[in-house]
């Protein structure tokens, strides 16, 4: 647990991210957002954890978080991405889609954009859970199941698809940069492609006859057509959506509702998740089966749906290692990242090194010697 | 009737004048709403006030800082919680004073939090406020640590009892430092004006070796009186302090220091330090001279370390026992004769007559909060230091301070969460409370809903986790979003919700000919079975698919099933009924000889009932026009087609043979 530091910060943080590095530097993060939930007062705050603005040189409070701004926020903060490297887009509660400006020189916050009811019912507001930017575009989903399509610096809506899903929809991602993916509260993962007018997914996966609820998903950074994704038993499942309808692993991870999981973005060998039952898990593909790592438990392989198949082109080396999920030869590896801790890990972000995650505890944990 | 404690305390209602008007109010969980009533002393009626007050008697729950310790003492207390039962007592022990070691530190974090937001001048006055609020009850935060101290630790060596009281006195008087610096920082050191405040508040500390380091700048600007200085740094240096972990017995300790003090005393009797006011005051307070002592009273600042400075210099081998003695009179000695001791003082005075009973009700009585009451009573039950003491209401002592604890915290739009692990360990009564609180969490959004049923789920109180779905369902159905009702009230396995909802389905598809949320519907499995009216909406939206995929014989025989096993409702079978007609006409036989009579019964038993009702969609669903304008005609006729129809095809079967 060396290099982790906790910050209390008197707020249930629903949201972590980093904010983006420039790809082209090896510099690692030093500024993330949080959003806090469930509050009289909602806010979303910026943290540095580098140098600037900390005066303190003192070993021990290197890497403590330092609040550089806060801006309220009307309702919870149900999701919170980075669109660049000073502009982030949220989804509240109240069905609301706000895109902040942070200004760097005077460390202030602005709302620069703002779509109010973007999700809402015939009367009331409807909460927007989910939000997935590929700049200038931001796809929002929400509970009451349309996925709106607005861009920075546009006022209006480009595409909304009303009825999207029966029930909420709880996440979203890009698969590309037509083509996005949700997952909703009865346990589908549904595809749909922008170039393509009507209604309708273009495909529907789900584990047959279970209706779990799913709270996460993620694309593997290299090979788009891998996801994974988590819902209310707190498990991790690994889709291939090339192939038909079932997951390619299932692993028990958590107890309870995992509510994100994330490939780490360079390195997609590992993923992170966190759950509800106040666990981070940090998991590990490791090629090498010759030498295995002394530490973390062998996880578990529930079904192993198929044995993975060459990718088209046959190129032996990028058989991805998810989609050998082979637990005999002790392929994967998990290690709990945080010390015993009882309320909910809401979320997580990782990038480069560093890992930043919020508790219901109200407390900010950040590592930054996650070995990768 | 008892009597009471202490006087209740009066809040005033802004703009109100009592003499005038009445007063009504409703208890909260945590709070009381306050309003005017309409009726009048002097009869008549006025217009009523149109306020609601809300009086909080706990401020200091909104403390963003406060916050902090309540979450992480909830962290420490879950802790201290999961420590065995079964353990020998032996092992318990230091984990018991490292969780109290953790709880100080965790005061003592949000002590300096609160000091740093106090000293920042250009602080708004709400602020202020707050923090002044709040400092009454952080004086007891502070005390905790005696308290743990003397209740916990409770060395039987004699000896260490002062050293841990000193450890306590130093928390406090922490700002001693602060000036140390400052005055080590200035030009001159020696000429400032407080150095011998700092040098004599360290002596007052027992901090002998930083006394001596100030002491060095002094002596080095007199060196006329250079061998004085010698001679009282090396009475400070030569002061025996007790070491409880060295093999050194108490016995020994005591002869050595006899020795020391005699030593002083001798010094004190040459007058050898008769030259240098300061200096002499020093060496009178090594014998623990408390005339002396008592001059130093601005120093000192309280009587509990005028208590602690003399049991180091007069008594250092005091016995928990005694303690009681020394305080009583160290507090009337501190004290003007005039000045009636404090509530806050009464306590520590109860602390240090280890009544541990009265201290708790004296806690009580003096905070806003259960804090400090809660978590010092549940560590001492564990440490079995109280006796159990049950109450004529409720469980005993410590489950009732934590429940009110927790039902404080419950009141708090976000520290609600925190609360339930207090209410898991009141073995008693938490559970009734949790389920009584549980359900009256505001939901928003689903996912606060998910969060509420795991907790539930996890203890389960399958009643709250019903009751949760069902608002949900409701608030969906509200909405509109008849998926989302229909996914809550399956979770929910709410039977009854799930027909309704059906109903819902079947009716707009009765008005639209369509079906919606067909990725729920195809999708029920098992949970159709739910309810009956839910099974036949899975299985009747299964005869669409299957008649639109044109597997029309398995289309025939669910649809004959769902009325020869009565699935489907009576008021449906004319619609089932028209849905078989396009199947009867297709050019291939599809039903059989049976199936068409089994068909013909149907018919037969929805005309012998009394009223029949038409079927209000329209025909062209299965893509089938009728050949006649069935909606123009009179329902009699109608039937009289099916007939006819149903009648044709038996031929056509019969034929075939």
């Amino acid at each position: 647990m060396d290099g982790i530091n906790a910050k209390y910060v008197s707020k249930k943080i629903s949201k972590t991210r980093w904010r983006p590095v420039s790809s082209s530097s090896l510099q690692q993060p030093d500024i993330f957002a949080t959003g806090s939930w469930d509050n009289e007062d909602n806010s979303i705050s910026i943290w540095s954890i580098g140098e600037n603005g900390v005066s303190s040189m003192d070993d021990e409070f290197e890497g403590d978080p330092q609040l550089l701004c806060e801006y309220k926020h009307n309702g919870d903060v149900l999701d919170l991405q980075f669109l660049d490297q000073d502009r982030i887009v949220t989804a509240s509660s109240t069905g609301a889609v706000t895109i902040f400006r942070h200004h760097h020189n005077s460390q202030t916050l602005s709302v620069s954009q703002l779509w109010e009811r973007a999700h809402h019912y015939p009367c009331n507001n409807a909460p927007c859970t989910g939000v997935v930017c590929n700049s200038p575009e931001i796809v929002t989903v929400g509970e009451d199941g349309r996925i709106m399509l607005f861009r920075a610096d546009q006022e209006g809506v480009l595409r909304t698809i009303e009825m999207a899903d029966s029930s909420a929809i709880h996440a979203v991602t890009f698969l590309r940069t037509t083509e996005i993916l949700t997952v909703n509260s009865i346990g589908q993962l549904k595809l749909w492609d922008f170039r393509q007018p009507g209604n309708e997914p273009s495909q529907i996966l789900s584990l047959t006859g279970d209706r779990v609820p799913l709270h996460c998903v993620d694309r593997h950074p290299n090979q788009q057509h891998i996801v994974a994704t988590g819902g209310q038993d707190g498990m991790l499942c690994i889709w291939d959506v090339r192939q038909g309808n079932m997951p390619i692993s299932l692993m028990e991870a958590h107890t309870s509702e995992m509510w994100e999981v994330h490939f780490h973005p360079s390195n997609p060998g590992h993923l992170f998740s966190c759950s509800e039952d106040g666990s981070l898990l940090h998991w590990e593909t490791s090629s090498n089966t010759d030498t295995p790592s002394l530490q973390g438990n062998r996880i578990k392989l529930l079904i192993i749906s198929r044995s993975a198949i060459a990718p088209a082109g046959g190129n032996q080396s990028l058989i991805n290692a998810w989609l050998t999920g082979d637990s005999s030869k002790g392929h994967l590896e998990t290690t709990h990242m945080l010390p015993s801790q009882m309320l909910s890990v809401n979320s997580l972000d990782v990038l480069g090194q560093c890992l930043v995650c919020g508790t219901d505890g109200e407390a900010i944990y950040v590592n930054r010697y996650v070995p990768i | 009737m008892e009597e009471v404690d202490v006087e209740p305390t009066t809040t005033p209602i802004p703009g109100f004048d009592s003499n005038q008007k009445h007063l009504g109010f409703v208890w909260g969980p945590g709070d009381i709403l306050v309003y005017e009533t309409i009726y009048k002393a002097s009869g008549g009626s006025a217009g009523g006030c149109p306020f609601v007050h809300e009086v909080r008697k706990d401020e200091d729950i909104y403390s963003p800082i406060l916050r902090k310790l309540f979450n992480e003492s909830h962290h420490i207390f879950v802790g201290l919680q999961r420590i065995r039962e079964d353990l020998p007592s032996k092992n318990k022990k230091p984990q018991f004073v490292s969780i109290s070691k953790n709880y100080r530190s965790v005061i003592r974090a949000c002590m300096e939090e609160l000091q740093q937001v106090a000293g920042i001048p250009s602080l708004s006055t709400l602020k202020g406020f707050i923090s002044m609020m709040s400092h009454l009850s952080l004086w007891c935060k502070q005390n905790f640590n005696i308290f743990c101290t003397l209740f916990v630790v409770c060395d039987p060596l004699a000896g260490s009892l002062v050293l841990h009281l000193l450890d306590w006195v130093r928390l406090h008087k922490a700002d001693v430092d602060e000036k140390a610096r400052e005055v080590l920082a200035s030009e001159s050191p020696a000429e400032h004006q407080a150095y011998w405040d700092v040098v004599i508040s360290y002596v007052l500390q027992g901090r002998m070796d930083e006394a001596r380091q100030v002491l060095v700048k002094q002596a080095a600007l007199q060196p006329a009186a250079r061998v004085m200085f010698k001679l009282l740094d090396n009475l400070l240096m030569k002061m025996p302090i007790f070491n409880p972990g060295e093999t050194q017995t108490l016995t020994e300790f005591d002869v050595k220091w006899r020795h020391w003090r005699e030593e002083v005393d001798h010094c004190l009797q040459d007058q050898s330090f008769a030259s240098n006011r300061h200096l002499e005051d020093i060496c009178k307070i090594l014998v623990g001279d408390e005339d002396v002592l008592l001059e130093y009273k601005e120093l000192l600042s309280t009587w509990y370390h005028f208590l602690v400075t003399r049991l180091l210099f007069s008594h250092p081998t005091v016995k928990p026992t005694e303690l009681h003695y020394y305080a009583q009179s160290s507090m009337h000695m501190f004290l003007d004769t005039r000045s009636v001791p404090e509530p806050l003082d009464s306590i520590l005075l109860a602390a240090f007559e280890f009544d541990i009973h009265q201290v708790i009700k004296d806690c009580s009585i003096a905070l806003n909060n259960w804090w400090f009451v809660g978590h010092l009573t549940d560590l001492l039950d564990h440490c079995k230091l109280l006796q159990s003491h049950n109450l004529h209401f409720g469980s005993n002592l410590r489950e009732f301070l934590l429940l009110e604890y927790a039902s404080g915290l419950f009141t708090h739009h976000s520290l609600w969460q925190l609360a339930v692990d207090y209410f898991d360990h009141c073995p008693e009564f938490g559970r009734v409370y949790l389920e009584l609180q549980i359900e009256r969490v505001p939901l928003d959004t689903e996912r606060k809903a998910l969060k509420v049923i795991r907790i539930c789920e996890q203890r389960q109180m399958t009643e709250q986790v019903r009751s949760i779905c069902k608002i949900m369902a409701k608030k969906a159905l509200r909405n509109n979003r008849l998926g989302s009702a229909l996914s809550w009230s399956i979770r929910a396995k709410d039977a009854a919700f799930a027909t309704l909802i059906s109903e819902r389905f079947l009716q707009d598809y009765c008005a639209k000919g369509t079906f919606s949320d067909l990725d729920l519907i195809d999708n029920l499995g098992p949970a159709m079975l739910l309810s009956d009216r839910l099974t036949f909406l899975g299985k009747y939206r299964e005869f669409h698919r299957l008649y639109g995929e044109k597997r029309f014989s398995d289309a025939a025989k669910l649809l004959l099933s769902l009325m020869t096993a009565k699935i489907a409702p009576h008021s449906f079978w004319m619609t089932l009924l028209t849905d078989a007609l396009p199947l009867l006409e297709q050019k291939e036989v599809i039903f059989s000889a049976d199936q068409t009579h089994e068909l013909m019964f149907c018919l037969e038993e929805l005309t012998s009932g009394k009223s029949v009702p038409t079927p209000d969609r329209p025909m062209q669903v299965l893509g089938y026009t009728p050949p006649y304008p069935l909606s123009n005609v009179c329902f009699p006729f109608n039937l009289l087609i099916h007939c006819f129809i149903i009648c044709s095809n038996l031929y056509s079967c019969l034929a075939r043979g």
